[in-house]
């Protein structure tokens, strides 16, 4: 399989570095989580992926064309806006086919009026199904419940099998172990 | 004798208010509302520099606003948070009024150019509203998928090596020539109470994106009409009358 991202000694951060050197690799339809303790600088080797975050020390090399999807932390800010989840999705390009019962049923609704579960998970939806080669993925879990959790691993199954590669950052164990073909474990940085 | 004295006025105010409601809701979107009351200033100090400097005022006015929207993104970096536009805002406001207190000629346009001036709109200015108020709706609509994307995901442009800045830019030049336009006419609180208040009420009750820009349309005209017929009869500045009628049924809906 084709590698897509290798990262080599990476030492990443933003206005200093931030993380201890990180060794991965990731192939086309491979699922690779990152985990570690709080403050290790997952979320921060992520963003350097993406090319938010700086690159101190290492090599980073994508394949040449690689299309990204990104998931962060922050929620899209919606409140106080007349926005659908059919609007988000369609924004992105995402199609709606797939999505559990109990989300496709209310994608007309204002995302402002949706519980937080909902919202997040039509917002990583709208990532999740856009094309991208690579998608990252920072806590996709957070404020999902357990049947969430369910459809997200399943999806995320069906993504790889399509051929895509996924990098999820990840404190939810249980997730990890079910989702995830390999993990690489970042240990705490000294740097203060 | 009507057609005459205010069919011009009635189709320029008419124009700036199908545009402005439209535009207040990306304002809104981009949580830029208080753009609009600086642009308007800096239109209404940069018409009283024209004035004083021999040049025409509707020059002055929207190149000022034009050269404040395209300039803004280069000191973006330290001015966050609005703070550009309070900046502006201050800073405009100002100069406008040192130039009324200290030329006559400016006293008597900063008074109208604040109150509002559009039974004073003629059939360049109408010309100038339809054209420009034409650019932008069509712009608008060509920009509104990009400029959604950039609030609800910042990264989604990096990420997929695409330019954000010709959005921004764009829709920055398109505020300070809208706001410019209106400020021209309706002046300086009649065109913020038109790119402010019918996006804030639309916003609260549509169920879409779409039906949101459509409602805040529906209110604004609405606004516009009665303003307008309230104005003549009680004979009246226009501009007060606008913005008095907007926080009325801004009242009663809210």
């Amino acid at each position: 399989m084709s590698i897509l991202l290798h990262l080599e000694g990476v030492v990443a951060g933003w206005q200093q570095p931030a993380t201890r050197p990180v060794d991965l690799s990731l192939a086309a339809g491979e699922i690779v989580g990152l985990t570690g303790p709080n403050g290790a600088g997952k979320s921060t080797v992520l963003a350097a992926v993406a090319g938010r975050a700086r690159v101190f020390a290492g090599r980073l090399t994508r394949s040449a064309g690689l299309r990204l999807a990104l998931q962060t932390q922050e929620v899209p800010p919606v409140v106080g806006l007349p926005l659908s989840g059919r609007k988000l999705l369609a924004l992105t390009g995402a199609s709606p086919v797939g999505l559990p019962p109990w989300l496709a049923d209310r994608l007309d609704q204002r995302l402002d009026r949706l519980s937080g579960g909902q919202r997040h998970y039509l917002a990583l939806w709208a990532v999740l199904d856009t094309p991208a080669d690579l998608v990252l993925l920072d806590e996709p879990t957070n404020n999902l419940d357990r049947a969430g959790v369910a459809h997200l691993t399943r999806h995320l199954r069906d993504l790889a099998a399509s051929g895509r590669g996924i990098l999820i950052v990840s404190h939810d164990a249980g997730f990890v172990a079910a989702a995830c073909d390999r993990v690489v474990t970042l240990e705490p940085c000294d740097v203060e | 004798m009507w057609n005459e004295l205010f069919l011009l006025p009635f189709l320029t105010g008419l124009a700036l208010a199908i545009v402005l409601p439209v535009l207040g809701a990306y304002l809104r979107l981009r949580d830029e509302w208080l753009a609009a009351l600086a642009y308007a200033h800096i239109a209404a100090a940069g018409a009283l520099l024209a004035l004083v400097s021999s040049l025409p005022p509707a020059v002055g006015g929207i190149g000022t606003a034009l050269a404040a929207g395209a300039g803004k993104r280069f000191f973006a970096a330290r001015l966050s948070g609005g703070a550009s536009y309070a900046l502006l805002l201050v800073g405009s406001w100002s100069v406008a009024v040192l130039l009324a207190a200290n030329h006559p000629l400016a006293e008597r346009l900063g008074h109208a150019l604040f109150d509002g001036q559009l039974y004073f709109a003629d059939g360049p200015t109408l010309a100038l509203v339809a054209i420009g108020g034409t650019v932008s709706l069509l712009a608008l609509r060509a920009l509104s998928r990009n400029l959604l994307l950039a609030h609800l995901y910042p990264d989604f442009f990096r990420i997929r090596g695409l330019r954000a800045w010709p959005t921004q830019l764009g829709f920055d030049v398109l505020a300070a020539l809208c706001l410019a336009l209106a400020t021209m006419s309706l002046g300086v609180m009649g065109a913020f109470a038109l790119v402010f208040i019918p996006p804030w009420l639309a916003f609260r009750r549509s169920a879409s994106w779409r039906g949101g820009l459509l409602r805040a349309l529906a209110i604004g005209l609405a606004a516009y009409l009665g303003a307008f017929g309230l104005a003549l009869w009680l004979d009246q500045p226009f501009g007060p009358i606008l913005a008095l009628l907007l926080v009325g049924i801004g009242l009663i809906i809210a």
